[in-house]
Order: C-alpha cells, then sequence, then structure tokens
C-alpha cells in the first residue's frame, strides 16, 4: 500500500458497465513527512474518503478483494484512512539522506 | 519475497471492514546488505513486527494468504521477522 491524499473526483457517466456506482478518487502520492509527490492514481473508495483526506491505497490485483470490486476492472482502490504516522526511525532516514 | 525494516506505525481507525484487526506497518525495503533501497512502503504485519526489526515481507495479491479472511485489500503483508542473513 502506499500513502496518499485525495485531491480530487473524477465523474465518469460512460464507464464499463462493472464500474456503475464506483466512486472514483484522484490519490496523489505522499511521503512520510505529508509532502504530494508526483505520483498519482485514480482509486475507487471502499471507505468513504474525502477530499483533502490522508489514505492507503492498495493497488494491482489485490484491489480486486473487496466485495464492491470483486471481479470488477480495478486497479487502485482506497482501504484506509490515515489517522496519524509514527515513524520512529525517521530521523536515521534523513540523516542518510543527508550524507 | 523481500527484505525490509520496520520504521514506523499508521493508525487508520476507518479501513475496510475486513483488515480492521490488524496493524498497518511502514516498511523501508532494504537490500541483503540492510541497505535502504527505494520508497517506503505500508504493509500489513500478521507476525507481531515492530519499529526497528528487519522482515521479509510479500507484496500483490498473495498478500492477503496470511491474514484469516477470505478477501481484503491488502498489497503487502509482512510474514517474517529475520534473524540473521547469511551471504
Amino acid at each position: 500500500m502506499f500513502l496518499g491524499k485525495v485531491i480530487g473526483t473524477v465523474w465518469s457517466t460512460r464507464k464499463d458497465e462493472n464500474l456503475v456506482g464506483a466512486k472514483f478518487l484522484i490519490v496523489k502520492q505522499l511521503d512520510l513527512d505529508l509532502r504530494e509527490k508526483d505520483y498519482f492514481v485514480v482509486a475507487v473508495d471502499s471507505v468513504g474518503a474525502g477530499e483533502g483526506e490522508v489514505v492507503l491505497v492498495a493497488t494491482g490485483s489485490s484491489s480486486r478483494q473487496t466485495d464492491f470490486t470483486k471481479n470488477k476492472p480495478v486497479d487502485a482502490v482506497i482501504m484506509a484512512i490515515v489517522d496519524k504516522l509514527d515513524v520512529a526511525l525517521k530521523e536515521n532516514l534523513s540523516r542518510q539522506e543527508a550524507e | 519475497m523481500f527484505l525490509g525494516n520496520v520504521i514506523g506505525n499508521i493508525w487508520a481507525t476507518r479501513k475496510y471492514s475486513a483488515i480492521n484487526s490488524f496493524k498497518l506497518m511502514i516498511v523501508q525495503p532494504i537490500n541483503s546488505d540492510y541497505e535502504d533501497i527505494g520508497e517506503p512502503i505500508v504493509a500489513v504485519d500478521t507476525v507481531g513486527a515492530g519499529p526497528g526489526e528487519t522482515i521479509i515481507y510479500i507484496t500483490a495479491s498473495e498478500a492477503v494468504i496470511p491474514l484469516p479472511v477470505d478477501m481484503a485489500p491488502v498489497d503487502a503483508s509482512i510474514v517474517g521477522i529475520v534473524d540473521t542473513i547469511n551471504q
């Protein structure tokens, strides 16, 4: 899973009939300091996420493992809304980056 | 399967219902010399790993197999804690 932030919604009227009722959200990837990176995906929402929220996105065939997305043409799904991150060893990380 | 270091955890109250009881860990992938490679990922913990530990994790749809549920939207899970790496 990767960490991301919901930055928008995608509306689509003509789509695969399996996707009728899906909520598509644009999720931009975040680093551990919650800074936005360039990468983004359009993901189907399974937890009721909204714009501005920090979420976790599962990608690939794993994203078909929800009741709604089972056997549907989906390769990214939002499966958790993040309350808090605790990166105990982040100091080590930034030290390595500085070196 | 890949090697990684657990570097933190994530609190998420609202999760897909099938994974409500599992811990989510931030994992930094490493190579066999314990050097960081690539970007950190988030993985579900199935073995009780904690921050600072070196672990083995699996990715893709196989990541659901160690979980005691039929279906869960999980694409990475921790399946072992590494004692030593000999090479």
